[in-house]
């Protein structure tokens, strides 16, 4: 057993990289639905969650625990292999993508096996990732479908045609970047975008000389909102018209799952996002000694925030509050320790920015949402292949037009 | 037994079984299902061959676009189990013998031809010499395909137009 571990030290690594990945990510997930609860409630003068834990903290275990022991009805005549498989399905695609995401730059060494800081390191990295979120129509199509009733059919319906759509606009956004970077893989995308225009300028593609992806930029944001079903795009979902939409008949952890793959599909969304045109890991301040002190942001930022967190504890009237917002901020600080540890902080510059980035975009996702009606389905189609599609065609000719005026 | 050669069986296993289920399943959408494993299942042998540009392609194309409107339009139409004919049982007794022949004729093809591995050209295989192929040396037949399918899709915007009243 011990010869076979020792010569498949590639598959250890790898599965050890799987695990932490998901646990962080499973973890991220359950929080950004904490996340948005609170954001959306301060958007609209709530509280939001707030007894469970202080400032609502233990929301997510919480939820979790109800999902677990909710009675689980099956409706009559449903599919039953498809109505068991649409939302599995749904959640196996949503975690699988983001084991293209490369976190960081160079390599680790986990038992003296160099490794990329990634589960994966593929060749054709975003070609996957767009097979992989074009399958996860199917979860919602087969959940639709399968349930036997009007609700989740219409759902289903809409969300299919809705998703196809997209999908043009969403592809066709991304174009003008591999135009730029002239590659499919992450590692090389991210690494493309080094260096800073005028010393200051960061040379992502957003801003890539000699033809910035603005526009397509535009346009992958609201296309992304669309694929993962997001507000003011859920009319898989529409809550007035539809009851639930797709998940109608869903209920107990066959629904949590749902609920966890929209959830995991935004956050690989919005680190796709920061990957092809925020620069993925690299920082926004140069590389100059002007700028050296940045490199302590991350201890900064964890550091304030422990400590806020510490004060925060001390007004708190109830002890087991207390007790929570200081292990809480203990956990701050001592993050902020680490980070400034002389052998980490470079490592995790990386993982730092593309997550503050990310984050930067799960915001604006949130704040989109607490601010925007939803659309009529007409409006929805009309928005998708007459406004987006015609764009994002204009996008890849002008941004080849100025490629080749800028190789004359 | 090589990974290559393992993850071979067992993608051609999946392949093949696919097929099968494709073909006996009563309900649309399970065949839909069906295909759309076949169809991972090929995007997955090409990978082994090393293809990979054609291997996701295949997936975002055919799984993704293509049998999602298959889908679409069976949900749509609410098709619902298929009703056994007299034809459909006449092609038991007479399709189920033609196909035994014909694999047993494929069998015998395929024994006759001497064993060769599979060579991965590694000039076709990225995606770079793809695209330089397609747009140096076959950019007429690429070109005429394009505005063939320009072709399909006016004639169907044409026909799904509303008449004027």
């Amino acid at each position: 057993m011990s010869d076979f571990l020792a010569s498949h030290t590639f598959l250890i690594v790898s599965l050890l990289k799987v695990v932490v990945v998901l646990l962080v990510l499973l973890t991220a997930v359950a929080y950004l639905s904490w996340f948005e609860r609170k954001v959306v409630a301060h958007i609209q003068s709530r509280w939001g969650p707030h007894r469970a834990g202080a400032h609502g903290l233990l929301q997510p275990l919480a939820d979790g625990i109800k999902f677990l022991f909710k009675e689980d009805p099956m409706p009559a005549g449903v599919d039953r292999f498809v109505y068991f498989f649409a939302p599995a399905l749904a959640l196996t695609l949503a975690v699988t993508t983001i084991a293209l995401i490369p976190f960081g730059p160079g390599t680790i060494k986990i038992f003296g096996q160099e490794t990329v800081v990634a589960v994966s390191d593929v060749n054709i990295g975003l070609l996957i990732l767009f097979a992989l979120t074009s399958l996860g129509v199917y979860g919602v199509v087969l959940a639709g479908w399968s349930s036997n009733s009007k609700y989740p059919l219409l759902g289903g319906l809409r969300s299919s045609a809705q998703m196809v759509s997209y999908e043009l606009a969403l592809t066709l956004s991304v174009v003008g970047v591999l135009l730029l970077t002239g590659t499919f893989n992450f590692r090389e995308i991210i690494h493309k975008q080094e260096g800073f225009a005028w010393g200051f300028l960061p040379r992502w593609n957003l801003f890539a000389w000699p033809a910035p992806q603005l526009l397509g930029f535009f346009i992958f944001f609201i296309a992304a909102i669309a694929e993962t079903n997001r507000s003011p795009f859920d009319l898989a979902e529409a809550e007035q018209e539809l009851v639930g939409g797709f998940h109608t008949e869903y209920a107990s952890f066959k629904f949590a799952m749902f609920f966890l793959s929209e959830y995991a599909n935004m956050v690989t969304v919005s680190l796709l996002a920061s990957a092809l045109f925020l620069g993925g890991w690299l920082s926004p301040f140069p590389d100059t000694p002007l700028w050296a002190w940045t490199q302590y942001l991350p201890t900064a930022i964890f550091g304030l925030g422990g400590l806020a967190l510490l004060a925060d504890a001390l007004k708190y009237k109830t002890g087991w509050k207390r007790i929570q917002l200081t292990v809480v901020s203990l956990l701050a600080l001592g993050l902020a320790a680490v980070c400034a540890l002389p052998g980490a902080i470079e490592f995790v510059q990386g993982p730092f920015w593309y997550v503050a980035k990310a984050t930067t975009f799960l915001f604006v996702y949130v704040w989109v949402r607490g601010t925007l009606p939803r659309f009529r389905y007409d409006q929805l189609m009309s928005i998708g292949w007459k406004l987006l599609f015609p764009l994002a065609l204009l996008n890849v000719v002008a941004t080849s037009l100025a490629i080749l005026a800028a190789q004359r | 037994m090589t990974v290559e050669l393992a993850l071979f069986i067992v993608l051609a296993a999946m392949a093949v079984s696919g097929a099968v289920s494709l073909i006996l399943q009563r309900h649309p959408i399970h065949s839909a299902l069906s295909l759309i494993v076949v169809m991972a299942a090929l995007a997955g042998l090409y990978l082994l061959l090393g293809a990979e540009f054609i291997a996701a392609v295949q997936i975002i194309v055919y799984a993704g676009a293509i049998m999602v409107l298959f889908v679409f339009v069976i949900m749509l139409l609410n098709a619902g189990v298929e009703e056994r004919t007299s034809f459909s049982r006449m092609a038991r007794y007479v399709g189920l013998p033609l196909a035994v022949v014909f694999l047993l004729q494929l069998v015998w093809w395929a024994a006759k031809v001497p064993a060769q591995a599979a060579q991965t050209t590694q000039a076709l295989t990225s995606t770079r010499s793809l695209a330089l192929m397609l747009f140096r040396e076959f950019l007429l037949p690429f070109e005429l395909t394009s505005i063939l399918i320009l072709i399909a899709i006016l004639g169907a915007v044409v026909l799904a137009k509303k008449e004027p009243v």
